[in-house]
């Protein structure tokens, strides 16, 4: 059973594969060339196991000791995972000894594939999803343990490297647009943080943003609600049965 | 920092994390059941938040004296290549080369 679901879910994991082998690789190089010792990009990626905050907290380690403004700068860095938990409710739920590292290893990647695929039938869910985590995961620390290492004999300039990050993003939102024929979110995701980044300013505006974004997304909801509702009511069925 | 002011760093940062991707999980437990609009809302989030980090990456660049013009340059090309190839990796790789090119040697502060 097992056996079935890492055959099923290791061709997913292919391209992720590349990308964080890559991008630890980056990541790790980044480390060692603000002279932290290769241990720490190890257990950053077991524990964190998160790519943008990771190229953020190299950031953090590098200043004077701060662990409240690193604490509150995690959570508004990672605060889009506190959504990704929603959907997956439902799928994540009945997983038994499985959900907490389900949930702990919830990267965007892993998020992406066990949110979109559904496996064949005769292969476990469960396990197939626990596979698609921790091949990642071990991708991960895989990459950022290499370039660690090689950090050290490298020599060149890595400046700019961390634009890995934005570029992921760019990919993302750029799929995203073409999958879905509903571009009012992105717009308003996209908007929003502009608009807030130059009223807030940079170190301020995600808090804001975030819930600039969720206001307007409920009531972009609200009034989709209402019309859905109106049309049935007209149509001559009653909406409430249709919930 | 000294070697345990880092590892404080890291596992407040690792606690953070893990707080972030938890709290659903722990708001609604199994067997209880989810608000309708929570759904709804949960289907067209991602969509929004991807927005929004493309956002907070450029959140530093927009106030220096390039106005985020090298990173612009990178994202055009990133969003160009991902439309024409659809290959993740290439458009990644190139756009990450090329901004890497930009501040190293062009764009000079």
């Amino acid at each position: 059973m097992k056996r079935k679901a890492l055959k099923a879910a290791f061709p997913y994991t292919i391209p992720i594969m590349i990308g964080f082998l890559f991008m630890g690789f980056s990541f790790g190089i980044h480390m060692k060339g603000e002279g932290i010792p290769v241990l720490y990009s190890v257990f950053m990626s077991v524990l964190i196991f998160s790519g943008s905050m990771q190229f953020v907290a190299v950031g953090v380690m590098t200043a004077a000791f701060d662990p409240v403004h690193a604490f509150l700068l995690t959570l508004m860095v990672n605060a889009r995972y506190l959504f990704y938990g929603i959907p997956m409710l439902e799928k994540y739920g009945g997983t038994g000894l499985k959900k907490p590292y389900l949930i702990f290893g919830m990267c965007d990647e892993t998020f992406t594939i066990n949110c979109s695929v559904t496996p064949p039938e005769d292969v476990d869910k469960d396990w197939f999803m626990f596979f698609v985590t921790i091949l990642n995961h071990i991708y991960w620390i895989t990459g950022s343990t290499l370039g660690a290492v090689a950090g050290s004999f490298l020599k060149f300039n890595t400046t700019g490297i961390d634009f890995i990050m934005t570029a992921l993003f760019t990919v993302m939102l750029v799929n995203q647009w073409e999958e879905q024929k509903d571009h009012v979110p992105a717009l308003i995701g996209i908007f929003g943080a502009i608009l807030c980044l130059f009223v807030f300013g940079a170190d301020s505006f995600m808090i804001p943003a975030m819930l600039l974004i969720l206001a307007s997304l409920s009531l972009l909801d609200f009034s989709r609600e209402k019309k859905l509702k109106a049309a049935a009511i007209t149509d001559g069925k009653d909406g409430e049965k249709n919930e | 920092m000294n070697d345990t002011q880092r590892i404080i760093t890291v596992a407040v940062i690792a606690l953070a994390t893990a707080i972030t991707r938890f709290l659903p999980f722990i708001v609604f437990p199994e067997g209880k059941k989810v608000p309708a609009v929570i759904m709804r809302l949960g289907k067209i989030l991602p969509y929004a938040i991807i927005g929004l980090l493309v956002v907070y990456c450029l959140k530093d660049a927009v106030f220096t004296s390039f106005h985020a013009l090298p990173e612009l340059i990178s994202i055009a090309v990133v969003v160009l290549l991902q439309k024409w190839k659809k290959n993740m990796y290439l458009s990644m790789i190139s756009g990450t080369v090329l901004y890497m090119v930009l501040v190293q040697l062009v764009f000079k502060g």
